[in-house]
């Protein structure tokens, strides 16, 4: 595309041309002669020199006003808001806040500035929720083992084809030491007597949170991808049942998904067989979440070009090795950025499941406060230090995520 | 080689065998899930079937919109009030959602710095967090951190805004009796009265509600200023050199160059975002507003037929998220088509086509 030699750019200055009084009225053809006397040669500008100075800006500023006054009157009606809710904010979370973790001081200044102190009495309820106090170093070690291993997913080498069988082993062992460390027992084996056993019941947070998110996502994959793959398939009979299961999931909220988890399930199961609730509650999220993987996996498979597949049916593969070895490699590697969306989507989704009393961040939150009648008034200041948390991790990811798309569109 | 395995080689039975081994997987699935169920049920002595709707709902719902409920009214009744507060809800969030995320897109592409700037700070800082945190911080703002409805914040006395919600005046459909015994129905405007018991009003939005509909309309905003930018951005360069170059205002290259274009790179992508919104006002329940979700909660917990009122719930949903599907498809298809004749009249000699 860049050989092609590009059309010759024309005059910056055509607006400024003398235009001859037979041209400007009327649309009457002119012969050669007056159009040869109607070209002027213009001797060329000079190169615009780059001001930087204050005159410079200000005359900037004053032609934008000239030329755009509704858009300058927009901005600085926004800028005045702006301004307004910085200085309200400031007041109230900086300039008036008590630090110290005092609650005659909170108390008197309660409505004028924000208690901080709260957060600093209460951090290790609202980040590991209702886990026994000395173990909780073991939640932290898992937060860490987590968001290590998400890192470095979210990274650029980690799904090339050098790395991606390692990643993916990775993420495996991770998975069950995490499971090990949280709950003392390795696959329901006491393998480790000097940990006390931890119920699920007890986990919360933080760790809920990340442990909901990143497993149901590893769970979402494989499932969406083979949704997916029917929805694109040509059988009717499969394409229709996906399509079905896809378009439902999508058209109902995470909510009812949820309580269908936690009140319809224990009557799915055999009898008296009822998984915990965990368990229950990340297969909801997993079955809801696998609907909207399916629709960023297939944007993928529809993102490979044609011929490849003409390519590996020429030379006579099957539907499975095409997928495979040619098709789904491609197509996965354009989806990276998508699914790091999904993964943000989740992340925030699983907030939801304080709703059927799973204690992550919200929820644990809410159990710090509501049992203690001295910090109760401070809700707020709880929430503001979770929604600083949730900020963190999905302003990073999506930052990862646009770089991956650009890099993508780059290549 | 048997018959078999040449059956297999044949592309087109194998497929058949795959379909039907599926179909019958899922339908034993069905079925081993229905057993449980009917098992479970019966173990357990729950009655099943949708007859409790017509049995007496014997709880209040605080807020009630176009109709109105009290304990003595059915199920059924308590679920219709349910899902015009959804609708009320979701329609408020849906239009304050699109007018704000216009602004705000436009914002992002201004041609100015700042409001650039304030723009984008804005979307990231609402896209990042949950909404659910977000609609708690407004429920506790409102609750909380606003004055008691004694001392209300009012604007031009007719507008109070406290604890106790936002009253506003309204229109009223008045019937009365003179002395003639001649019935008089007419609107009247109902203003609200501010005295020393606080703020009395026929309209008024509950905290509830406000801070679920501001919590929607915000976030939903932050998705659909990025779908606008998305649009604005995707209408080529070219256009906007040629506009300019025909002398157009930058007010007319916008309202007439750009918008245009982008509005059909945008269709798709709100649909979805509008679908968002209707699914995401199931939060309700987190503040007690009484929608859907909250309604078909309290009455599974009454009644204990989680099986009956969780579908309720989900078909009321599907059929919320087909019908907003099918009224964008069309539209999009009308303004495709209107905008497919406009092009065909504008060009030399269009008309004669």
């Amino acid at each position: 595309m860049n050989t092609l030699p590009s059309p010759p750019s024309p005059s910056p200055s055509l607006t400024s041309l003398p235009v001859h009084p037979k041209l400007a009225g009327s649309h009457e053809p002119c012969d050669d002669q007056e159009r040869a006397q109607v070209f002027q040669e213009i001797a060329a500008r000079s190169v615009p020199v780059e001001h930087k100075g204050l005159p410079e800006r200000l005359r900037q500023l004053s032609q934008f006003i000239l030329t755009q006054p509704i858009e300058a009157l927009l901005t600085l009606g926004l800028a005045l808001l702006a301004l307004q809710l910085l200085s309200l904010a400031l007041n109230w979370g900086v300039l008036h806040a008590v630090f110290q973790i005092d609650e005659g001081a909170c108390q008197s200044a309660r409505g004028e500035g924000a208690c901080w102190g709260m957060v600093g009495e209460k951090f290790r309820m609202i980040l590991w929720g209702r886990y026994p106090y000395a173990e909780q170093w073991r939640c932290a070690l898992s937060c860490a083992l987590a968001l290590g291993m998400l890192g470095w997913s979210v990274g650029s080498k980690a799904w090339t084809s050098k790395f991606r069988t390692i990643t993916l082993w990775a993420w495996v062992i991770t998975g069950l030491v995490i499971q090990a460390l949280m709950s003392g027992n390795f696959l329901g084996l006491r393998v480790l007597p000097l940990w006390p056993s931890v119920e699920t019941e007890l986990w919360g947070g933080l760790p809920l949170t990340l442990i909901l998110s990143l497993g149901s996502i590893a769970l979402a994959t494989p499932m969406g991808i083979l949704l997916a793959l029917g929805r694109t398939s040509e059988m009717p009979i499969i394409q229709s049942i996906c399509v079905l299961y896809i378009e439902l999931v999508r058209g109902v909220p995470l909510i009812s998904v949820l309580f269908m988890a936690s009140f319809m399930f224990p009557l799915l199961m055999p009898t008296l067989q009822t998984p915990d609730v965990l368990i229950r509650v990340l297969l909801g999220i997993t079955l809801f979440s696998a609907a909207y993987t399916a629709e960023v996996v297939r944007g993928g498979l529809q993102a490979v070009d044609k011929g490849q597949l003409e390519a590996a049916q020429s030379l006579n593969l099957g539907y499975w090795q095409t997928q495979r070895h040619v098709i789904l490699p491609q197509a996965l590697a354009h989806i990276i950025p998508g699914m790091v969306n999904n993964f943000i989507a989740i992340f925030k989704d699983t907030s939801l499941v304080t709703i059927v009393s799973l204690y992550e961040l919200t929820g644990a939150l809410g159990l710090a406060l509501n049992g203690d009648a001295n910090w109760r008034p401070y809700k707020l200041e709880g929430y503001l230090f979770i929604a600083a948390i949730y900020f963190f991790f999905c302003f990073a990811l999506s930052r990862v995520s646009q770089n991956l798309e650009h890099r993508l569109a780059n290549r | 080689m048997n018959a078999l395995t040449q059956l297999w080689n044949h592309q087109r039975y194998r497929q058949v065998i795959y379909q039907v081994t599926a179909l019958l997987l899922l339908l034993a699935c069905i079925f081993w899930l229905g057993h449980n169920t009917w098992a479970n049920l019966k173990q357990r002595g729950i009655q099943s079937g949708f007859d409790f709707l017509s049995d007496t709902a014997g709880f209040d719902i605080g807020e009630t919109f176009l109709i109105s409920f009290d304990g003595s009214q059915t199920y059924w009744s308590a679920f219709g009030v349910g899902v015009l507060n959804t609708l009320k809800v979701s329609s408020c969030g849906l239009l304050v959602a699109s007018l704000l995320g216009l602004m705000i897109g436009l914002g992002r592409t201004s041609a100015h710095t700042l409001s650039r700037f304030i723009c984008s700070a804005y979307v990231e800082l609402i896209r990042n967090v949950p909404l659910m945190i977000q609609l708690l911080m407004w429920y506790v703002m409102l609750v909380e951190y606003l004055p008691h409805s004694s001392e209300p914040y009012s604007w031009f006395h007719h507008i109070y805004l406290s604890q106790e919600g936002l009253a506003y005046p309204g229109l009223l459909w008045l019937q009365s009796t003179d002395a003639h015994g001649v019935v008089n129905s007419q609107w009247v405007w109902s203003w609200p009265v501010f005295d020393a018991d606080g703020v009395h009003s026929e309209f008024n939005f509950s905290p509830e509600f406000l801070s679920l509909a501001l919590a929607l309309s915000l976030y939903t905003s932050a998705f659909i200023a990025e779908i606008v930018r998305a649009g604005i951005q995707s209408v080529p360069k070219g256009q906007i050199e040629a506009a300019q170059s025909l002398a157009l205002t930058p007010w007319q290259i916008k309202r007439w160059v750009v918008l245009p274009q982008a509005a059909r790179m945008v269709a798709p992508p709100l649909t979805n975002q509008y679908l968002n919104l209707v699914k995401n006002s199931s939060l309700a329940v987190v503040v007690g507003y009484p929608d859907m979700v909250n309604i078909a909660n309290t009455a599974l917990n009454q009644t204990g037929r989680a099986l009956e009122c969780i579908s309720i719930l989900m078909s009321v949903y599907l059929l919320f998220s087909f019908a907003i599907a099918w009224v964008m498809h069309k539209t999009n298809n009308k303004a495709r088509r209107y905008l497919q004749r406009q092009a065909n009249a504008d060009r030399p000699g269009g008309a004669r086509t």
